[in-house]
């Protein structure tokens, strides 16, 4: 038994007439990882307690609902305390920072935001002990029928 | 991350169903919409049409014009007064010997009763007044169509309806006859019942009205879009409510 | 001043974690667009958002060009005491509008 190698499934997809994208494990755009350092001050970001919850396939990019719920409790000397939204392929990589106190008693946000394109999110949530955490979720973005001209 | 594995289930689902509208399967844009768009449509403190239902309040209870009256001072409460109006629109005008639109029955009353200068087609406060007042018959079966006199503008919207125009050489019934529930694009091709005007349209970002989305349509098919206010667009608007009789009114509706 | 549309509960237990809804009209001009003479639309966002409780803040955003126009959001907190909740929105020219409910809180604690 052989492995098929990249070359090969490429050949493939040639010869079945079926346009392959390889796409190599994107790294994250720079401009996003500058926008999540500035947000950390450089600290280490886990990734869980955070869930994204955004549609998979989207309608329309002018308006995509999106939620975040963080799974850490909300007293006064333990909570979550700022949930941000950053995009990759928007013209500016940051979305919205929403400040939270122990008094909003849940850690759940719910907004609507613009996707210029298919691309990834990330939430990242800062916990009051300086902790950071996070989750991400690529969103395929459709375009209208009949968009005004 | 949360996967909402059953919208993308549907979404397949889309893509291979197809059949043509009959008069028992009559569907409403909002179910060809995902969950998300339509949940943004079914709350009202969620749904940005509502911002331009609560302006339209606001309007009808202003006194304008050099008669310095306001919609309130002959008609009352909306809520009663309004209440089934808009599932009668388009109507027939005898003044005109022609159907009118409920916009146009809006800036008719506004020269004659208040006496003030006409709103633009598309400005945010008509389409504010006929959200509101098309928002009073939420819930409602459309009827129009019922007068017998708007029978031969009713034909002449079918023609509009069927007649192929454009660059691509379509009609509006290829797709939304023959090819509702197929995707173009990325879109669900719905089977054109106006039932949430004017909606909020996401790729509009604003309100707009059925005309506005009909020029799209146009624009779409590369032909030339009627203007706004032109006989065209009322004769296509009263045969497409006419069409989706029985469904009820959604205003102010929230499409993609 | 821009049309809002607020959802806060009229009623609360004590205790109890309650949503709040906030819809404003905005064009949430992004500065990115060029209208029709090819030259630039200026931005025009509201790029903050906040949440008092009987004057102290409880929840804030910032905003960037990429919430949506119209901008929608939902958050929680927590029903302390009965009072008065402001939501206020800030404009890039400085304007900041603010928009009241009130909130009365039961007695009872909630379970």
């Amino acid at each position: 038994m052989t492995t098929a190698t990249r070359r090969d499934i490429l050949r493939a997809g040639a010869a079945l007439g079926v346009l392959l994208m390889v796409r190599p494990a994107r790294a994250t755009p720079v401009e996003m990882r500058v926008a999540i350092e500035a947000f950390t001050k450089g600290a280490p970001v886990s990734s869980g307690k955070v869930d994204l919850v955004l549609p998979p396939l989207v309608e329309n990019g002018n308006s995509v609902p999106v939620t975040v719920n963080v799974a850490h409790w909300m007293r006064p000397d333990d909570h979550v305390k700022a949930v941000a939204l950053f995009n990759e392929k928007n013209p500016q990589p940051n979305v919205a920072i929403f400040h939270l106190s122990h008094r909003a008693g849940r850690a759940t946000v719910s907004t609507r935001i613009r996707l210029g394109d298919s691309q990834k999110i990330v939430a990242i949530a800062q916990l009051s002990d300086g902790t950071f955490w996070s989750d991400e979720a690529e969103v395929i973005v459709t375009l209208p029928a009949c968009a005004e001209s | 991350m949360t996967v909402r594995r059953s919208s993308l289930a549907a979404a397949v689902i889309l893509l291979a169903g197809t059949a043509l509208a009959s008069d028992t399967d009559r569907r409403s844009g909002f179910d060809f919409m995902g969950p998300q768009t339509q949940a943004m449509q079914a709350d009202d403190t969620a749904n940005p049409g509502m911002l331009s239902v609560l302006d339209g309040e606001d309007l009808w209870n202003t006194p304008a014009g050099a008669a310095n009256r306001s919609c309130a001072d002959c008609h009352g409460d909306a809520a009663t007064s309004m209440r089934g109006v808009a599932t009668r629109y388009p109507s027939y005008d005898e003044k005109a010997k022609a159907p009118i639109t409920l916009d146009q029955r809006i800036l008719q009353c506004r020269a004659d009763r208040q006496e003030a200068p006409p709103l633009a087609w598309e400005s945010p406060d008509l389409l504010a007044l006929s959200a509101y007042v098309a928002h009073q018959s939420r819930g409602l079966p459309v009827e129009t169509g019922a007068d017998p006199q708007l029978t031969p503008f009713i034909d002449q919207g079918r023609e509009l309806f069927t007649q192929r125009q454009g660059q691509l050489d379509f009609s509006c019934a290829d797709c939304h006859d023959a090819n509702w529930g197929k995707r173009l694009g990325g879109a669900v091709i719905p089977q054109a019942h106006p039932t949430g005007y004017p909606i909020y349209r996401l790729e509009w970002q604003a309100m707009g009205s059925l005309q506005r989305r009909l020029r799209n349509c146009m624009a779409g098919v590369r032909a030339e879009p009627y203007g706004f206010g032109s006989p065209e667009h009322t004769e296509l608007e009263l045969f497409l409510m006419t069409r989706a009789r029985g469904l009820p009114l959604e205003t102010p509706g929230v499409r993609p | 001043m821009a049309r809002t549309l607020i959802n806060v509960p009229a009623t609360a237990k004590r205790g109890e974690v309650v949503e709040i809804k906030a819809l404003i009209s905005h064009p949430m001009e992004t500065g990115f667009r060029t209208g029709s003479d090819g030259a630039l639309i200026p931005r025009d966002i509201i790029h903050r958002f906040a949440c008092t409780y009987n004057g102290e803040e409880v929840f804030s955003a910032d905003l960037f060009p990429a919430i949506t126009a119209n901008p929608f959001i939902t958050f929680t907190t927590v029903a302390e005491e009965s009072g008065e909740i402001a939501l206020s929105w800030t404009d890039d020219q400085g304007n900041t509008q603010t928009e009241t409910a009130k909130i009365t809180v039961g007695q009872d604690p909630v379970e």
